[in-house]
């Protein structure tokens, strides 16, 4: 048993929905108990989804245990059949369904129905929802493209000079993080290179689509959480090279765009000097205070690796913290971490994440919805980068990360939340004006943050607050009480610690709140280990010089 | 699509309680399920009682399903979580009852503030047979007195949303202490209301002279209130009927009537309060009739957007039988059909009595079905759930999306306007709209 709060990833039939949801034709039956059709509402209301996903759930009840669960597959999977009529039909379980064993897979595809059978084995107590939406893409392209697939050895024709190279572009699905607006880009870049997107699959995509990867001369992977195994498949049944670096950022657009030419046995396209505003502004003198601001980044895979290059080479922040929840790309983030210097971590413990963001006190955190609400509670600004998402991250307007106007999007979604630089001066020189307290959000964002209001008086509250959400938090990753601060927290100050002065505490109060905890836990350091009793102005100043080596 | 199957069999009601009389024939559906199970309670219970923890014991499933009913709404910690199941539980690799022990143990550790833990059974649990009652009795003799540990089933396969509340309050039912022997009849109100509702009604009965007035749950877990044969129980919520059972068993006696919903059936449903503890007729009218008044008032202003006006409900929170009732008496609307995952004839029966004859009743759901009904039907406003909510609106179709008819406070005089507005609300935005 694993103790969980809140999960970064839904179970693995859910994958399976995303990939039903995002094409046409294709209909998913699903053994289930009541309840399971929650997971309509995370394509109706998260995406604001028109339509029903195309799910028909058995909906077993603890009376059917003892009789025949079987006979309400059968009868379910005939009738979505007769209703929808799909061109692929998808049949598997929920977790419940996995104890009972009725194999509905098998029992689908022994009625004879009109259209093909995708049984799917999705194991609900080890496997998640990205392992799910692969393994369930894999297992329909197979089953589609399988018989197209030529006798092993075959060797791959080459192109015909007068038609334009044709490429397969796997994994986008509804759900994933901006697939919606990615999908344009990656149709404008490839159109650049002079590539036709033969193929766009899951998302948008029919089953007559998926028929199509076999005309094609290259595989895009845009995101591997999802059509990894599919663009392996296909890499070895029909020989076809995978372009795998994914376009985010202006760097890995261009090698993305080198990458796409070499597979496509072309010459790479010189993209104009102003394809994207990104490197201007990054490098315009009122971009100086982004200079080593300390980021925290957590996401899926793809999205984790991805900003942190873009943090580190595009917009010159210091990279504090790097992780992901995403285990079958703990390889790919490991590498990134080390080639920009930080030790990258697996986990899918959102507490975990979350000691880690405050023992690291970035001034910004690139993150899932988890992380967002984790940066709010610590009060530090937060762009969302990744799935999971909510309706927040489903903006109306075209909004994506890929390619040239991505990183657009990127340079203002993760500078906006910002304290503007000239601002972020005056507040540190002038700790005392009583509108600066630590609540006080960046002016251009309105009232918003402020947690603490008025009646009270906010400096002290909202830094003993603070303080105490830090402090605890970064103490321990267990007897964290995060919910509901109490208004005078006492610091629990072990016995024979060193106590601190009125002046330097007073003085500590004006550092920043997002690194005061650091600050007080190294001075408290310093101060312990020179067996310094009483911690005075000097101390922190000391410490600091300390530490700032 | 075969009928044989899965027959609609029409039934005239057999009940012989006198409100059932009008005999309203009742479409019986087997089928797929729109509705959450009842874990979902847990997303408004572990804000009411700021004492307990819910301790789901499932898979990720039911803790992803807990993360998006509750969706938006968690900005702090929750005061819940899920022991995920994991292969090594199932494979009998790891003891089940030691994970939980030590799962529970990390959790007590980590949340100090918990005075009662509830291990929550799902579907899983209960397919797997996993015996969550004497895991708590176990667990409760280890933890007691600083926790307290509660053992009851919020699974699909036992239990539809609502009635996951139902399953809780019925197991707190037995740890209320018994009322001093020749107590003075008390109230019990039973069913989260939202504490503001609370307040209110504490209000109306102090100035009825009515008293004492307790509520379950209370606000705190360990703050039980006694029970015994001198309890009158008026159930503010329709789903909270395994409780009711459970509290007659301890000799509490039943106060039928109406559910608190709209000024007339708020007024009903104090009145049956009143009636059962003996208040005056004039000290009931002079304590309820401002109230009354106001939320005539506030009711009237609604009813020129909803008289005459077509309502489909899909079954969902169990409050569709109050509900409609509600719009059909107050706001003049018109029923087309009143589904409900289930019809519980003992506590519903004066509901029933007020539905108009004429009106289709359905229990239970084949939503493919239900929905070529509603298609047929076209009505002015359907009320779902989210997963039916914008398909619907994209077909054109008013709606008014059911689960915050669970999560705000509609009960009482004074949030009757609001209850109307929110049905109200999808209608006047489509007039407004030019797009």
């Amino acid at each position: 048993m694993q103790l969980t709060l809140w999960t970064y990833e839904g179970p693995p039939h859910v994958g399976a929905m995303r990939v039903a949801a995002s094409m046409t034709g294709v209909h998913y039956v699903l053994h289930a108990p009541q309840g399971d059709t929650y997971a309509d509402l995370l394509f109706t209301m998260i995406e604001r989804s028109g339509a029903r996903p195309p799910v028909t759930y058995t909906t077993f009840q603890a009376r059917d245990l003892g009789g025949d669960t079987a006979g309400l597959v059968i009868q379910a999977v005939r009738d979505a059949a007769e209703r929808y009529r799909p061109d692929a039909l998808l049949v598997g379980e929920s977790c419940t369904a996995e104890l009972i064993q009725d194999q509905p897979g098998s029992l689908a595809a022994g009625l004879g129905l009109q259209m093909p059978v995708v049984p799917l084995d999705l194991p609900s107590y080890s496997k998640k929802e990205h392992w799910g939406a692969a393994e369930t893409f894999y297992q329909l392209v197979r089953a589609v493209c399988g018989p197209l697939a030529p006798a092993p050895g075959t060797p791959r024709p080459t192109r015909p000079a007068d038609r334009r190279p044709r490429a397969a572009v796997l994994g986008p699905t509804t759900l994933g993080f901006r697939a919606r607006d990615d999908v344009r880009e990656l149709r404008a870049l490839l159109a650049d290179a002079g590539v036709d997107a033969h193929v766009v699959a899951p998302l948008g995509a029919s089953v007559a689509d998926l028929r199509r990867i076999a005309e094609c001369d290259l595989v895009v992977c845009y995101a591997a959480e999802v059509a990894g195994t599919a663009c392996e498949w296909v890499r070895r049944t029909f020989g076809l090279p995978v372009v795998k670096t994914v376009p985010i950022g202006v760097g890995a657009t261009r090698d993305f765009l080198r990458e796409v030419a070499e597979a496509a046995g072309a010459a790479p396209p010189v993209p104009a000097p102003d394809a994207s505003r990104l490197p201007w502004y990054s490098r315009s003198v009122d971009s100086t205070y982004l200079t080593g601001k300390r980021v925290f980044v957590f996401g899926d895979g793809t999205h984790a690796v991805a900003a942190a290059r873009v943090a580190v080479e595009e917009l010159g922040f210091a990279l504090v913290g790097l992780g992901t929840y995403s285990r079958e790309m703990g390889r790919e983030v490991r590498a990134a971490g080390q080639k920009y210097g930080v030790e990258a971590f697996v986990s899918d413990d959102y507490l975990d994440v979350e000691a880690r963001i405050a023992a690291a006190a970035p001034e910004l955190v690139l993150g899932t919805q988890m992380e967002r609400h984790t940066a709010k509670r610590l009060g530090v600004p937060c762009a969302v980068i990744s799935s999971p998402i909510h309706v927040q991250d489903v903006p109306a307007r075209h909004s994506p990360q890929v390619g040239w106007e991505g990183a657009n999007v990127l340079f203002d979604s993760w500078v906006h939340p910002l304290m503007m630089g000239l601002e972020e001066h005056l507040l540190h020189m002038f700790r005392d004006d009583f509108e600066f307290h630590d609540g006080a959000a960046p002016s251009h964002l309105g009232a918003k943050a402020a947690p603490a209001a008025a009646p009270r008086a906010p400096e002290r509250v909202t830094t003993a607050e603070h303080e105490a959400l830090l402090d605890a938090i970064a103490a321990e990753p267990t007897g964290v009480a995060v919910d509901e601060p109490d208004a005078e927290p006492a610091r629990a100050v072990p016995a024979g610690a060193p106590r601190w002065q009125a002046d330097a505490e007073a003085e500590l109060r004006k550092i920043p709140f997002f690194v005061r905890g650091k600050a007080r836990r190294n001075t408290e350091r310093y101060a312990a280990e020179r067996g310094v009793a009483a911690i005075t102005l000097d101390t922190l100043y000391e410490a600091k010089a300390h530490y700032a080596r | 699509m075969s009928t044989a199957v899965r027959p609609a069999a029409y039934q005239a009601c057999s009940d012989a309680s006198p409100a059932a009389r009008g005999a309203l024939p009742v479409l019986r559906e087997r089928g797929q399920r729109e509705v959450f199970c009842g874990l979902t309670g847990i997303v408004w219970l572990h804000r009411k009682m700021q004492d307990a923890f819910f301790l789901v014991v499932g898979s990720r499933t039911c803790a992803h399903l807990l993360q998006s009913a509750a969706g938006v709404m968690i900005f702090a910690e929750p005061r819940f979580a899920t022991a995920v199941l994991q292969d090594r539980d199932l494979a009998g690799m790891a003891d089940a009852n030691e994970e939980l022990d030590r799962v529970v143990a990390q959790l007590l550790a980590r949340r100090p503030d918990i005075r009662t833990l509830f291990l929550v059974g799902s579907c899983p649990s209960e397919v797997i047979k996993l015996d969550l009652a004497r895991a708590a009795q176990r667990l409760d003799a280890a933890h007691m007195p600083r926790v307290r540990v509660l053992s009851y089933s919020g699974s699909g396969i036992e239990t539809t949303f609502t009635q996951g509340e139902d399953a809780c309050l019925a197991a707190l039912v037995p740890e209320c202490p018994a009322e001093p022997a020749g107590a003075a009849p008390s109230l019990l109100v039973v069913g989260a209301v939202a504490d503001v509702v609370e307040d209110q009604f504490v209000r109306l009965f102090d100035a009825m002279g009515a008293g004492p007035v307790r509520f379950l749950p209370p606000r705190r877990a360990r703050a039980l209130p006694a029970v015994g044969p001198g309890t009158r129980v008026l159930l503010a919520q329709p789903f909270v009927n395994d409780t009711l059972r459970a509290l007659e068993r301890r000799g509490a006696e039943h106060v039928p009537a109406v559910f608190p919903f709209g000024a007339e059936g708020t007024r009903r449903w104090l009145q049956a309060a009143a009636d059962a503890l003996g208040v005056p007729d004039d000290r009931f009218e002079a304590a309820v009739a401002a109230p009354l008044a106001r939320a005539r008032r506030a009711v009237a202003a609604h009813r020129p957007t909803l008289a005459g006006r077509r309502v489909f409900f899909f079954p969902d929170s169990q409050l569709e039988l109050p509900l409609a009732r509600f719009l059909h008496e107050e706001l003049g609307a018109e029923l087309v059909e009143v589904g409900t995952p289930y019809l519980e004839r003992a506590t519903s029966a004066h509901e029933l009595a007020l539905l108009p004859p004429g009106v289709t009743l359905s229990e239970g759901q084949d939503v493919e079905r239900q929905l070529d009904r509603c298609r047929a039907a076209r009505p002015d406003l359907v009320v779902c759930g989210l997963g039916l909510a914008n398909p619907l609106e994209a077909e054109g179709v008013a709606t008014k999306w059911s689960i915050e008819l669970v999560f705000s406070p509609v009960h009482g005089f004074d949030q009757a306007g609001d209850l109307a507005g929110l049905f109200t609300r999808p209608l006047d935005r489509r007039q407004r709209l030019a797009v």
